[in-house]
């Protein structure tokens, strides 16, 4: 069952990332832009997990991981940007 | 792997891949961004979080004793995820960005 | 106050830390343990000072009972939003709610606002500290303002109250 499970859930988050990439093009404020990003890392780390579990490695968590630090703080740090013209006050 | 164990992993990787593409798609097509912030910030959160659930029942039922990382990332993402939102709606607000004319209430204190 | 803490100015923190190394390492060894147990101990040193007020928290039962509500509303809610999603976006009322906060730790307030942001159909989008106002977002939204603001005051807020008791 799980043979043809994995990558229909792979299809989908694909699906869902082509969505966020529409967004991310078309955003017409850089705003859009970040927070398409900010959904394509959260999307991204589902694609990677499955990948793990498709590839029997069950290595992939790390990366993961240090996707979703990554993607948070590069929100914050742009947003901050945006928000005073400097990232750390 | 028990049948019963592989149905309750693929129905939770489905479910969070829809609800996943359910946010996605929210993001895509809403009219202004206040209502865009709603899609990706809980269902996309929700979506991945079950999927996470389902790849760790997977991996703990692989193995001997559990695998529990998966559990930490969705945590961060369910901590993080108000932050990151709030953030966003902040620089909303700072850029006066437009509303949906239908928007009751404006976003500044009615005097 | 620190010195009567050991040198663990934070000890909630620091079981927390430990905890997260060891199912960060995902096994159990005594060296994975002592080197838990001593970032355990220097990170919450370091960060103390950066740190605002922890609050006292009165009822820790409480807290796994808010936690649970709190669950239930993320899953028996998205549906709500995931058919408002699926319809005409033309359909859709959005409105800025100005939510009177009551609690005064930071910490709380926090709390209280992720809730807001994680339970489906709302966002916090800016708190004012001087008026002590919280601004929502609700996606969709038809009834009376004052109705939103007591039922959000009922479910969480009352809660983080008698947790807390600021």
């Amino acid at each position: 069952m799980l043979s043809w499970a994995i990558p229909l859930a792979m299809g989908i988050f694909t699906l869902a990332m082509a969505l966020n990439l529409y967004r991310l093009a078309k955003g017409p404020d850089i705003t859009d832009r970040i927070l398409a990003l900010d959904t394509l890392m959260i999307n991204s780390i589902a694609l990677l997990v499955l990948t793990d579990i498709r590839l029997q490695l069950g290595i992939l968590f790390e990366a993961a991981l240090l996707i979703a630090l990554m993607g948070f703080v590069g929100t914050v740090a742009m947003s901050k940007y945006l928000l005073r013209g400097d990232v750390i006050e | 792997m028990t049948g019963l164990l592989e149905l309750i992993i693929t129905l939770l990787l489905l479910i969070g891949a829809s609800i996943a593409l359910l946010g996605s798609w929210g993001l895509a097509r809403l009219p202004d961004f206040f209502m865009r912030l709603h899609g990706p910030t809980k269902a996309s959160t929700l979506g991945v979080g079950a999927t996470l659930l389902g790849s760790l029942i997977y991996f703990s039922s692989q193995q001997p004793g559990i695998s529990v990382q998966e559990a930490l990332i969705t945590l961060f993402l369910f901590v993080t995820a108000p932050v990151s939102a709030h953030m966003l709606a902040k620089v909303a607000l700072h850029r006066k960005l437009p509303l949906n004319p239908k928007t009751r209430n404006s976003f500044t204190k009615d005097e | 106050m620190i010195k009567s803490n050991w040198g663990f100015p934070r000890p909630f923190l620091s079981i927390f830390l430990v905890l997260l190394w060891l199912f960060l390492t995902n096994s159990f060894t005594w060296a994975q343990l002592l080197l838990g147990l001593f970032l355990g101990w220097l990170l919450p040193l370091v960060a103390h000072p950066f740190m605002p007020d922890q609050p006292h928290v009165r009822h820790p039962l409480l807290m796994l009972r808010y936690l649970l509500v709190f669950l239930a509303d993320i899953l028996s809610s998205n549906w709500v939003v995931a058919r408002l999603l699926l319809g005409k976006p033309e359909r859709l009322r959005p409105a800025f709610i100005h939510y009177p906060v009551e609690l005064d730790n930071d910490y709380a307030i926090t709390l209280l606002a992720s809730t807001i942001s994680l339970t489906p159909g709302t966002v916090s989008a800016h708190y004012d500290a001087n008026t002590k106002q919280l601004l929502i977002h609700a996606l969709h939204f038809e009834g009376e303002e004052a109705e939103m603001i007591s039922q959000i005051k009922q479910r969480y807020e009352n809660v983080l109250l008698e947790i807390f008791q600021c």
